[in-house]
């Protein structure tokens, strides 16, 4: 390593010229996203030129008890949201997987479709249905009035995590399954014993993934919500439209930070980020 | 091999029932009224007729909303070709770095895209607005040359609300939807092939074109239709970077929902685009799969 050789032919990453293109580009996603983060803590309401550090700003969107109700409202809803869509992810997974039955084109198409249909048309479906056909009762206690907005996230998110289950599940060896059954272990226990422990790390997966969807969810939400069924993202948005501002950089900080932890943490659980690269790539 | 469903009924029955009610009741139903709704007029202020009508598509073919949709693939139309040129040297680079490096850069490029979408857009609102660092930055470095001659007084870029900045703000937001699925097509390629084309005395542009693109195409395919797809229906970033006349169909539709509402025009709109993100798939599949039957022949 202490002698540098001329990069070899295929050592594009050694080439000035595609250090020079990556910088650039990491500069280019980086940039706005670390000067956001900066701006939190600057003592100026202006929001551009560097005056001094203060946290006054998070303490505000501590205190903001509108913008803590939405947050605390998008925790449950994605916390929520994940149990459900794992839950029916792995089943419809474990089906796809193991059965063969009259109809499973069509129904592997019809998974498929919630994660292709552009989010604008879903948001209007869901905003027709709780209109139309299913109105969620006004005035319900929390947490059953976020009831609606957290159907509308499991129907987005359950399909994805049905997808990690079956990329997953592809790697199980059948035998163990059939061994189990010589064993005399019966149909649940199989299920149980077998089959589950393999599918863990793809529940653990899948339920990252439909938590980060669900937190993230702007559009289908916002045709969703009700007016006191304010998520986080949705009361970012009223308040950006409004005007920049560094009491929202310091809520989006936070959210941020937390994403990031969610992803550190998912990488970790999955060992290789590439394993995860496929995954959500169609959504955003 | 699978087994069939018969050999385990209760498994069976147990395990699709509520994934399959779920998909029916909160997806497949809704979906299914939208489509209604779109040959149906309103009648009264809340009810809707559905009559069979085509009028709703034929007024969303009339010329002010066929520019909305042409405008609105043409933006993700150059959004898509900017992705693919600026993604493409950056796959390259991930697939023939080291593995430690791999697996920096793919998170590298991974972590802005589970970023949210709001905060995502809310930070180039703050860098192109027209104070905002950039206007910032040119006014310092205009005053600095004031100093040496004569200038006009700053004027800042005007970049917010034009169609420059959705531009921008859908390849920021969409550039990793580019970056991975080109990432695995690129890793799958046999590297011997590359360095067989280099050592017969192609250069790297030549080989480039002539060996890496055209079996990286399936790859390049889905990478095109997987950021196409979304940045057609962009609403957010045409909502909060767009001006008056860059609004893209996404924002029409939410206008005929939430504001107009005409719920049966909005429906014909909104599946009008679902058609359009069908044909893309299905011209994708087609693509792919004569791929694979070419080089199986």
């Amino acid at each position: 390593m202490a002698k540098r050789s001329p990069p070899g032919p295929l050592e594009y990453l050694r080439r000035w010229q595609m250090q020079a293109w990556l910088a650039a580009v990491g500069v280019f996603l980086y940039a706005p996203l670390i000067a956001l983060m900066a701006f939190s803590f600057n003592d100026s309401r202006r929001n551009i030129v560097w005056k001094g550090f203060t946290l006054k700003y998070y303490d505000k969107a501590f205190n903001d008890s509108s913008l803590i109700e939405a947050f605390a409202n998008s925790l449950t809803i994605a916390a929520l949201c994940t149990v459900l869509s794992v839950a029916l992810g792995a089943m419809i997974a474990l089906v796809l997987w193991r059965f063969r039955f009259p109809g499973k084109t069509v129904l592997d198409g019809a998974l498929a479709l919630p994660i292709v249909v552009p989010e604008i048309c879903m948001g209007v479906a869901m905003l027709v249905f709780f209109a139309k056909v299913m109105p969620w009762p006004v005035g319900l206690p929390w947490p059953l009035n976020l009831g609606a907005i957290t159907i509308a996230h499991v129907s987005f998110s359950f399909p994805f995590v049905a997808v990690v289950v079956r990329a997953r599940m592809a790697s199980f060896n059948r035998e163990m399954e059939e061994a189990a059954r010589d064993l005399g272990a019966g149909e649940w226990r199989t299920i149980k014993d077998v089959i589950l422990p393999h599918m863990a790390p793809s529940l653990v997966a899948g339920s990252l993934l439909a938590f980060t969807l669900s937190l993230d969810d702007f559009v289908i939400t916002f045709f969703t919500a009700g007016p006191d069924t304010v998520t986080f993202p949705v009361k970012v948005y009223s308040m950006v439209r409004f005007s920049v501002t560094p009491e929202v950089n310091a809520a989006s900080t936070i959210l941020i930070v937390l994403t990031v932890i969610l992803t550190a943490v998912a990488l970790k659980l999955q060992g290789d980020p590439a394993a995860t690269a496929g995954h959500g790539g169609e959504k955003a | 091999m699978e087994q069939s469903w018969k050999q385990a009924k209760s498994v069976f029955a147990a395990a699709l029932s509520a994934p399959l009610a779920w998909l029916v009741l909160f997806f497949l139903i809704p979906m299914a009224i939208v489509w209604a709704y779109s040959f149906g007029h309103n009648e009264g202020l809340t009810q809707i007729a559905i009559t069979g009508t085509f009028k709703n598509y034929a007024r969303a073919i009339e010329p002010l909303y066929l520019k909305i949709f042409l405008k609105s693939a043409g933006a993700a139309g150059i959004t898509t070709f900017l992705c693919l040129v600026i993604g493409f040297p950056v796959a390259l680079a991930i697939t023939f770095a080291s593995p430690k490096a791999k697996a920096w850069l793919l998170l590298l490029i991974m972590l802005p895209f589970w970023t949210n979408l709001l905060i995502r857009t809310y930070a180039l609102i703050a860098v192109l607005r027209n104070e905002g660092y950039i206007n910032k930055g040119l006014e310092a470095v205009w005053n600095l040359a004031a100093k040496v001659m004569p200038l006009q007084p700053f004027q800042p870029l005007e970049m917010m609300h034009t169609n420059f900045a959705v531009v921008v703000g859908l390849v920021y937001v969409h550039l990793p939807f580019m970056v991975l699925p080109l990432y695995s097509a690129l890793d799958r390629l046999d590297k011997s092939l590359l360095e067989a084309s280099l050592d017969l005395g192609a250069g790297h542009l030549r080989t480039l074109f002539k060996v890496v693109v055209p079996l990286a195409l399936p790859g390049i395919a889905s990478g095109v239709l997987i950021t196409f797809i979304p940045a057609l229906g962009a609403y957010l970033t045409p909502d909060l970077l767009g001006g008056p006349d860059s609004q893209m169909i996404a924002n029409v539709i939410e206008r005929q929902f939430k504001r107009a509402n005409d719920w049966p025009f909005g429906a014909a709109l909104s599946f009008l685009l679902m058609y359009l993100t069908f044909v893309a798939i299905a011209v994708q599949a087609l693509l792919s799969r004569g791929k694979k039957t070419g080089e199986a022949v």
